[in-house]
């Protein structure tokens, strides 16, 4: 798909642009913008390695138990069949890395809570209503501390890269609750 | 209030540093590990982002994008979201890397400051790659009809959408 939309955009710019008689322009842009994110880059790579180094610190101190054992009750409330502890422990480790911003950690909690979800399944090729809430969660589950884009904020020389992170809360926060509600109405439909 | 927002990273760093250190956790070294990761992310993301950046600038510098910008302002304009934004909205739900290269764009032609850079920051941090989500996680337990787990994921993306343009607006302007 990416393949696609980056070779469209690709190709159309320097067709549309040769035929602008912008062939100079982009000629240069091509060569500026590829140096210019070089230096994009290393500011990048500090602003992450600070981030990284703090929230490693808030992980090693038991912040995503803290998390899990809050979120434990209010998901096996919003999930219908979640009987298993396995399921349960899967599906809450998933969506508190994400809160953390450990995507590399969330994604084999993710796994292996739709594997623990298909257990129960009775029409193996059809998706439980269980399954649609957990990825609507999962798509839009709050991130505590959203360390690339205060990172890339900061590298582009922002006043206050951090300003973003409640407004944030809020926005995802309301997506989060809304979803939960369309899937408990949709469910009905499909 | 003023202070407390222009302090935030300052004030997350403290609590974080005195609750690990309280908690007998070996801070220094532990910030280390972290700092690895980073120089890791970084490393695996810079090839992503100089594509996306080399031919978002190529489409912006040929006045592609105008033209593109140009027809789809009326679609946008109904949700208020700034039309330099859309590209953005588009390439979310398909692509996390390549959203990281358009947003990085944006910043840099807009500023991270401008209502622009702050939209774009905020829909960023509160939208997701659904189709991808939804192609690994059905396909690894080969679920073939997802029913309505698209429809309900689209509208929470867009809930979060017209959530992040009516904040924005709200607080920063």
């Amino acid at each position: 798909m990416i393949n696609y939309i980056w070779a469209i955009i690709f190709i159309l710019g320097l067709v549309i642009g040769i035929g602008n008689g912008r062939g100079e322009i982009i000629s240069k842009a091509l060569t500026t913008s590829a140096s210019s994110t070089v230096e994009f880059i290393i500011k990048l790579t500090a602003m992450l390695c600070l981030w990284c180094g703090i929230m490693n610190i808030a992980n090693k101190s038991g912040l995503s138990d803290k998390l899990s054992r809050i979120l434990k009750p209010l998901l096996v409330r919003i999930f219908k069949n979640v009987k298993s502890p396995k399921l349960l422990d899967a599906i809450v480790m998933n969506i508190t890395s994400n809160m953390l911003g450990l995507s590399n950690a969330a994604t084999p909690f993710g796994l292996k809570a739709m594997e623990e979800m298909q257990k129960v399944n009775d029409k193996k090729d059809v998706a439980t209503d269980d399954m649609a809430l957990f990825l609507v969660l999962n798509g839009t589950c709050i991130q505590l501390i959203p360390t690339t884009i205060i990172s890339i904020r900061a590298s582009f020389n922002s006043k206050n890269p951090a300003e973003i992170i409640f407004p944030t809360i809020i926005a995802t926060a309301v997506a989060s609750i809304m979803g939960v509600i369309y899937c408990k109405i949709l469910q009905k439909f499909f | 209030m003023g202070y407390f927002t222009g302090s935030i990273t300052a004030i997350i760093t403290v609590i974080i540093l005195i609750y690990g250190f309280l908690k007998g956790v070996k801070v220094y070294d532990c910030f280390i590990e972290g700092v690895k990761d980073g120089l890791n992310i970084s490393l695996k993301i810079f090839p992503y982002i100089l594509a996306m950046i080399v031919a978002v600038t190529v489409f912006r510098e040929s006045n592609a994008m105008a033209y593109l910008l140009y027809i789809i302002n009326p679609f946008v304009k109904l949700i208020g979201l700034p039309v330099e934004v859309a590209p953005l909205v588009f390439i979310k739900p398909l692509s996390g890397s390549g959203a990281l290269g358009v947003y990085s764009e944006i910043l840099k032609s807009y500023g991270p400051d401008s209502y622009i850079g702050r939209v774009s920051s905020m829909i960023m941090g509160s939208t997701e790659t659904i189709f991808y989500t939804l192609t690994v996680y059905f396909g690894s337990i080969n679920i073939k009809k997802m029913r309505h787990t698209l429809w309900a994921a689209l509208l929470a993306d867009l809930t979060a959408l017209i959530m992040s343009i009516t904040i924005c607006r709200l607080i920063f302007s």
